[in-house]
């Protein structure tokens, strides 16, 4: 127990994925810069950002499973944060493309310009300001998750109501963010970005650095969650998920916890939103769509709840998947398989695939050690009382 | 969505076969809708929701996963575009009440939904089956130890849950699009008249859907339809935090029994 | 008749009932009797059927009911008593009786009146929910809902538990009426020995899932059933 909680954050599973991550970190966009098109080796730049996005849906991923996973707060609300983290990045990166786009006005953007506005409305402000962005990418969803989560949690609004709210706020995102009077583009969203911090984003290089951007904040936002987790408030958050009213009479003050975690999972979001709209060219309303965050909440289910690691696998497992099965023969199935998913998962593998994995491998090896880690817990410290 | 299909397969049938009883096609459709939405609802329990009692938000996710398969089922079987259900005579037209145009489909909706309603209270309330329901809901093993037949009265739950959500299909038809996303614009609609009724009160949820729909259509005029929408969001997002458990909470001793 | 034979019953990795052997009547109480937590529930819930036995079998009325469901026990004319009294909360006094009806066929499905002449007091709250009666009440609600079902096995946990003790005469009174009737085996499981001896026509007494002193009225000896208690 002497050692320090970065110490204990990097146990030996935690090191090899982070390896693992800083390996594809430099690989993939090595390998698309420096390599001919025509060599085996190759990786072609669309890849580079079809891949990309997998690592920003791996960080959303991440975020949720923070909360879902160790604190048992199930929101089927993330995708609003990812949105709102992608709308500020979006608009930003509006402000950039200046007397280029269609109408060439130098200040509006071309759907302000065409739905006669008189000028830049006020939220529009700063965003031409790259760090003022990146703020706001933290800010905007940090702040709706704190005010939301303050009303929430102090109400002590807890399992499926919580969920539903967290749907409805998404929901009613959605249907603002559909409307042109918003001034977030309506329908359409933003889009025809032109440059970021002036690179090209159409660029190859601007697409590999982004997408080693992506994986390098994948690996902080990892770094992060393992630190949490690994630490004392971690074992209150669990505690919490298992019983949360007798943590409360413990004295632990349960909504300050639960809306710390609700907040920074909210600004990962945010920032996986921000890095996933330069990489796919264009953010509109769908993005809140309930379904999204509902789909979100499943690749942590695929892939382990409780475990981080997981999480990130399974963004990328079931997005793989609905890649392949979109663009062949198979489009029409989709749906089946995804559905067929969140009803096998839950019914057949509630540990996920790395939940599964470890604890069968634990179970090999020793099974108090096991049990320990299925609750999200490092094998050497004692379980919170709790929880028991 | 299925409730509804049914129906447009019934008219469909009718139409085809013996036009005259097209006025009666909503007739034939209700109890098959009824029928063919509770059978369905009754496989689901039986196959997957009976694995997972106590455990809410996985139930959630599974259901979430059953209704993307059924979407898709309806979608290949019927086509992904809107289906034509007409209206019978007799529910066709309008009239004027106090200056406000009624639809007399959306008339005869809100009566049925009251009939619904009334017969639902009913058979809770004074058939064997509601109370043997109501037992199992409030303690599953001790039902068990009296000789209710927990796992059937599950099963018939879900089914009539289903059931009337078919029949309130059937009326949707009436005057909403029939398509394989019927449903899904209303699931966060009914979430919410449930949060703000209370969960397992009908009369809670009956006051709720009033409530928030005459709201909603009362705000649409000065905010517009989606800021109305939202607005009643906040509204219940902060309603929650005064009323927990929705506005008819149970009160008294037998809450903490 | 109802014989138990060598019943282990496991909560996971901890076992709560230890090759567990005993007998219960027509006509007869048995009791059973040990400190908190030496496996008295435990034992009456195997032998509802709320919890599967590990090893050995129960047989009721000459058919092996081990691996039958609370519900199928119910129907052959088992009916429980649990301990807290588990009443319906929601439900009224009279729906609560009603639910006994369950393993009745539709033309018996009447209140036998004598429900009414042991606890006079439920006849005159039959539109109460039963949430809201006191536990004294609830008590005696539980065990009428109980005789609804016409059981022929009566499993009564810790009837006596937090009443006031006028109830607890009635609550005795109706035990030995039901004795008297000569039809139902009764095991009731108790801590207040006083209450138990009155009753009683065999004695069990538990300690860490097991038998440790059985014994029948007649032969019953006082102090070594006290010790057997106190262990």
């Amino acid at each position: 127990m002497t050692s320090s909680p970065l110490i204990r954050a990097l146990d030996r599973g935690a090191v090899a994925f982070i390896l693992v991550l800083v390996a594809i970190g430099v690989l993939v966009p090595a390998l698309n810069l420096l390599t001919a098109e025509s060599s085996v080796w190759h990786v072609p730049t669309y890849l580079v950002a079809l891949w990309g996005k997998y690592v920003c849906y791996a960080i959303l991923a991440l975020s949720i499973d923070l909360i879902w996973g160790y604190c048992g707060i199930l929101s089927l609300g993330h995708g609003a944060f990812f949105a709102l983290g992608g709308y500020a990045m979006g608009m930003y990166l509006m402000r950039q493309i200046g007397t280029r786009g269609v109408y060439g006005n130098p200040i509006l953007p071309d759907f302000m310009v065409f739905l006669n506005w008189p000028e830049l409305p006020v939220f529009w402000y700063g965003f031409n300001h790259f760090a003022y962005a990146v703020l706001m990418v933290f800010l905007v969803p940090g702040v709706l998750a704190f005010v939301f989560g303050w009303f929430a949690f102090r109400s002590r609004v807890t399992g499926v109501y919580l969920s539903i709210i967290t749907q409805a706020l998404t929901y009613a995102l959605l249907l603002g963010f559909f409307r042109n009077n918003f001034g977030f583009g309506g329908n359409n969203g933003l889009t025809d970005f032109k440059d970021i911090l002036g690179f090209n984003v159409q660029a190859q290089e601007t697409r590999a650095a982004l997408f080693a951007i992506s994986v390098l904040a994948l690996i902080i936002g990892f770094f992060i969650c393992r630190t949490i987790v690994a630490s004392k408030l971690g074992m209150v958050l669990v505690s919490i998920r298992d019983a949360e009213s007798r943590t409360r009479f413990l004295g632990y003050r349960v909504e300050n916890y639960k809306l710390f975690v609700f907040t920074l999972s909210a600004c990962m979001a945010g920032v996986a939103g921000a890095l996933y709209v330069p990489q796919v060219g264009i953010i509109n309303p769908s993005e809140f769509a309930p379904a999204n965050s509902i789909e979100a909440v499943i690749w942590v289910a695929v892939g382990g709840r409780g475990t981080l690691i997981g999480a990130a696998i399974g963004a990328v497992i079931v997005n793989y998947g609905k890649t392949t099965f979109t663009s062949g023969p198979l489009a029409p199935y989709w749906l089946f398989l995804l559905g067929s998913l969140f009803v096998l998962v839950t019914l057949l593998l509630p540990r996920g695939i790395v939940g599964t994995v470890r604890h069968y491998s634990g179970a090999l090896r020793d099974r108090k050690a096991s049990a320990a880690a299925e609750d999200g817990i490092t094998p050497n410290e004692p379980a919170p009382k709790a929880a028991e | 969505m299925l409730g509804a299909y049914t129906t447009y397969v019934v008219q469909d049938l009718i139409r085809t076969r013996n036009p005259g009883l097209f006025d009666y096609s909503l007739m034939i459709a209700l109890p098959l809708a009824f029928l063919v939405a509770g059978a369905v609802g009754i496989l689901i329990e039986r196959t997957v929701i009976r694995f997972l009692y106590g455990r809410p938000l996985e139930t959630l996710l599974a259901t979430w996963g059953i209704s993307l398969i059924l979407q898709q089922a309806v979608r290949s079987a019927f086509g992904p575009t809107n289906k034509e259900v007409g209206n019978p005579g007799w529910m066709s037209g309008a009239f004027e009440l106090g200056g406000i145009t009624i639809t007399y489909n959306r008339m005869w909706i809100i009566v049925f939904t009251l009939a619904v309603f009334v017969g639902l209270l009913a058979l809770l309330r004074f058939t064997r089956l509601g109370l043997e329901m109501r037992a199992v809901t409030q303690n599953r093993a001790m039902a068990a130890s009296m000789g209710i037949r927990t796992a059937r009265i599950d099963a018939l739950t879900f089914g009539l849950g289903s059931g009337i959500a078919g029949i309130a299909g059937v009326a949707l038809s009436q005057i909403d699009n029939v398509s394989p996303n019927l449903g899904q614009g209303y699931i966060i609609d009914s979430f919410l008249v449930v949060v703000f009724g209370g969960v397992g009160n009908l009369w809670g949820t009956l006051v709720a859907s009033f409530t928030l729909g005459i709201a909603n259509k009362f705000l649409e005029p000065f905010a517009g339809a989606v800021l109305g929408k939202i607005a009643i969001l906040v509204f219940i997002i902060l309603f929650i935090q005064k009323r927990p458990r929705g506005m008819f909470a149970l009160k008294g001793r037998a809450i903490e029994a | 008749m109802l014989q138990v034979n060598a019943i282990d019953l496991h909560y996971g990795a901890a076992q709560a009932l230890r090759g567990i052997s005993m007998q219960a009547e027509p006509g007869k109480v048995t009791c059973v009797l040990g400190r908190n937590g030496v496996g008295k529930t435990s034992l009456l819930d195997a032998l509802m059927g709320q919890h599967a036995v590990s090893k050995g079998n129960i047989v009721w009325e000459g058919d092996d009911i081990t691996a039958l469901r609370p519900a199928d026990r119910a129907r052959r004319g088992i009916a429980y008593v649990p301990q807290g009294r588990e009443i319906f909360p929601l439900l009224t006094v009279e729906e609560n009786l009603e639910t006994g009806f369950a393993p009745l066929k539709r033309a018996e499905r009447e209140i036998p009146a004598d429900v009414y002449t042991l606890f006079p007091v439920l006849k005159s709250m039959l539109r109460r929910r039963g949430g809201d009666l006191s536990g004294g009440q609830q008590q005696q609600l539980a065990i009428g809902r109980a005789l609804v079902m016409r059981p022929r096995l009566l499993l009564l946990d810790e009837p006596t538990e937090g009443i006031q003790p006028s109830i607890i005469k009635d609550i005795g009174r109706a035990i030995s009426y039901l004795r008297g009737l000569g039809q139902i085996a009764i095991v009731l499981v108790e801590q207040y020995l006083d209450f138990a001896q009155e009753l009683g026509d065999h004695f069990l007494v538990m300690d860490r899932g097991s038998v440790v002193y059985a014994s029948d009225r007649a032969k019953l000896d006082e102090a070594a059933l006290k010790r057997a208690m106190a262990i």
